[in-house]
């Protein structure tokens, strides 16, 4: 299988392997809980948010090298952005799988979701984990409003 | 007919044009045989017109056609009388029908009885009912082997149970249902008895009367004919007593501002317009089946489940999912391999041509039951032969080094 087109890069696999991020917050500001219809996976998210940055993250994945590939780079890159911030690379990763569309500016290690194009089945797998981070960080922000 | 070459596979347009392709998905849709096909082509470009309205020679042309599958579909059941066979849009809207048209009869406190191995379609209706209802919902557990475990029967069911919904065959594991067993307790209660035959009819003509049940559903992209029809058969006098599910055109006796009357069954469960050429096409399927040798079928198909299972037992952490190997099953086989994802193994397996199925199959609570979240599954169809095992075995064990 030719590396560069391959889904199942190198890159996808340590970042699964290393699932940066694992684990739970004891002071989480908002939490989300996600599921896969398609196969059950399931994404627990748990953030820490101050002045509108993420300054915590955490998750629990169960779910395949894509997914936990996924949610491994969020827990290595969301530290330090805003929801409009994680919206835009959430935007950007849809373009990558819909339109091959380009990285977004300081998440290099999208990239390696480039040849999931060719999978629309699999986009679900590698989007699940940013929209438990969004959703996570909704439930934060209503909790802040709501004080 | 032997294991090694599968003539049949000839007999369908798409595996004819690919036969590269190693089709090993054909519990979630089996291929479409050309009898099939070729029936709805001859129907929409010399019959197609609206059923039982017009008068024209077009429109009788279309009423002959539907009623002619009406009549295949119940040989192929052997059901009493033609007028038991409703078409529908599959077996989920067939299941659907009786959770509204029979659980419309029930009351808060009457039973209905599922089992933990069913199919969403058989278990998410009937939640939906006891919500409108009331009703309570019971469930018959399965063995370490995914099989109904009867032994929990008689505490499970009493004269309080209106109806006992089960698979006739799981989706996941391949276990049949013992529906003697089944009927023979339904029977001392007074409950009846609905079979969900999604996966039985892919292997050969059934016996409705000889079943003992009292509802059977069906789709037709299971048993080789085209998506988008399904059959529920319900016997005839349980059918004349049960309400409409879908209301509109086509099943009404007489429309007034003050009261609707209901035309007789099946029309009275056939709204609107039908699924008419795909009635057709699946009739053809049938009919088709009905040719076969399905003790010759049947053999070679357990032959080639054997050499898979055999084969996947030599591979180290997989754990294989349903009945012990020595059982009699319907060809489907399931299993997990520890620390990789069902989506990640099938990925790989489509590389290498091979198409199977991995996720939840629509059956968390049978997982559960189980202890796994997901599981690849592969499900051998009479086109199949043995060249595809032997290419899925090879097939893992690239997945095993590309995963790893």
């Amino acid at each position: 299988m030719n590396e560069g087109n391959s889904l199942y890069q190198d890159a996808i696999k340590q970042f699964a392997r290393a699932a940066h991020g694992h684990g739970q917050l004891a002071a989480a500001t908002g939490e989300a809980k996600l599921d896969n219809p398609l196969c059950g996976d399931r994404v627990r998210m748990q953030v820490a948010v101050a002045s509108g940055c993420v300054t915590a993250i955490a998750h629990e994945t169960r779910g395949c090298l894509l997914c936990r590939a996924a949610a491994s780079v969020i827990g290595l890159q969301a530290v330090g952005h805003d929801a409009n911030g994680i919206k835009a690379v959430a935007h950007d990763l849809e373009s990558i799988l819909h339109e091959g569309g380009p990285v977004a500016p300081g998440w290099p290690e999208l990239s390696m979701f480039g040849p999931a194009r060719g999978y629309p089945s699999r986009h679900g797998c590698v989007l699940l984990p940013f929209r438990a981070l969004l959703a996570a960080m909704a439930e934060s922000e209503m909790k802040h409003v709501q004080g | 007919m032997n294991s090694k070459a599968a003539p049949l596979r000839d007999e369908f347009p798409l595996l004819a044009a690919a036969p590269e392709l190693r089709y090993l998905d054909s519990a979630a849709t089996a291929q479409i045989h050309r009898s099939a096909l070729d029936a709805v082509v001859r129907h929409e470009t010399t019959r197609r017109a609206n059923v039982l309205r017009g008068t024209y020679r077009l429109a009788e042309a279309a009423d002959i056609a539907y009623a002619q599958a009406r009549q295949t579909a119940a040989r192929f059941l052997n059901a009493g009388s033609t007028d038991e066979i409703i078409f529908t849009s599959g077996a989920t809207a067939s299941l659907n029908l009786v959770a509204h048209a029979f659980g419309n009869t029930l009351k808060a406190g009457d039973r209905v009885l599922i089992s933990l191995a069913e199919h969403h379609s058989n278990f998410v209706p009937w939640q939906m009912l006891r919500e409108r209802t009331g009703i309570e919902l019971n469930f018959i557990p399965v063995t370490s082997g995914g099989e109904l475990d009867l032994v929990a029967l008689p505490r499970l069911i009493d004269a309080r149970t209106r109806l006992v919904a089960v698979t006739q065959c799981s989706n996941v594991t391949g276990a049949w249902t013992d529906v003697a067993a089944i009927v023979a307790a339904a029977r001392e209660v007074g409950a009846r008895v609905l079979l969900d035959g999604a996966q039985g009819v892919q292997h050969g003509p059934q016996d409705v009367q000889a079943l003992g049940v009292d509802f059977y559903a069906f789709s037709g992209h299971k048993c080789f004919g085209p998506g988008g029809v399904g059959v529920l058969w319900g016997r005839g006098e349980l059918l004349a007593k049960l309400p409409p599910f879908l209301t509109g055109g086509g099943m009404i006796a007489s429309v007034t501002p003050q009261a609707t009357t209901w035309a007789l069954p099946p029309q009275r469960f056939e709204a609107g317009t039908p699924p008419i050429a795909q009635a057709v096409g699946l009739a053809a399927a049938l009919d088709w089946m009905m040719t076969l040798d399905w003790q010759q079928i049947h053999a070679r198909e357990s032959r080639l489940c054997e050499l898979l299972i055999e084969g996947l037992q030599r591979i180290p952490t997989l754990r294989l999912l349903g009945p012990a190997p020595s059982a009699a099953r319907a060809p489907i086989v399931s299993f997990e391999i520890s620390g990789l994802h069902p989506h990640d193994i099938c990925q790989v397996l489509d590389a290498h041509q091979l198409a199977l199925r991995g996720g939840h199959h629509c059956a968390q609570p049978l997982l559960a039951a189980l202890g796994v979240e997901a599981c690849t599954r592969a499900s051998i169809a009479l086109y199949n032969d043995e060249s595809d095992v032997l290419a899925l075995l090879d097939g893992l064990t690239f997945a095993l080094k590309e995963l790893r």
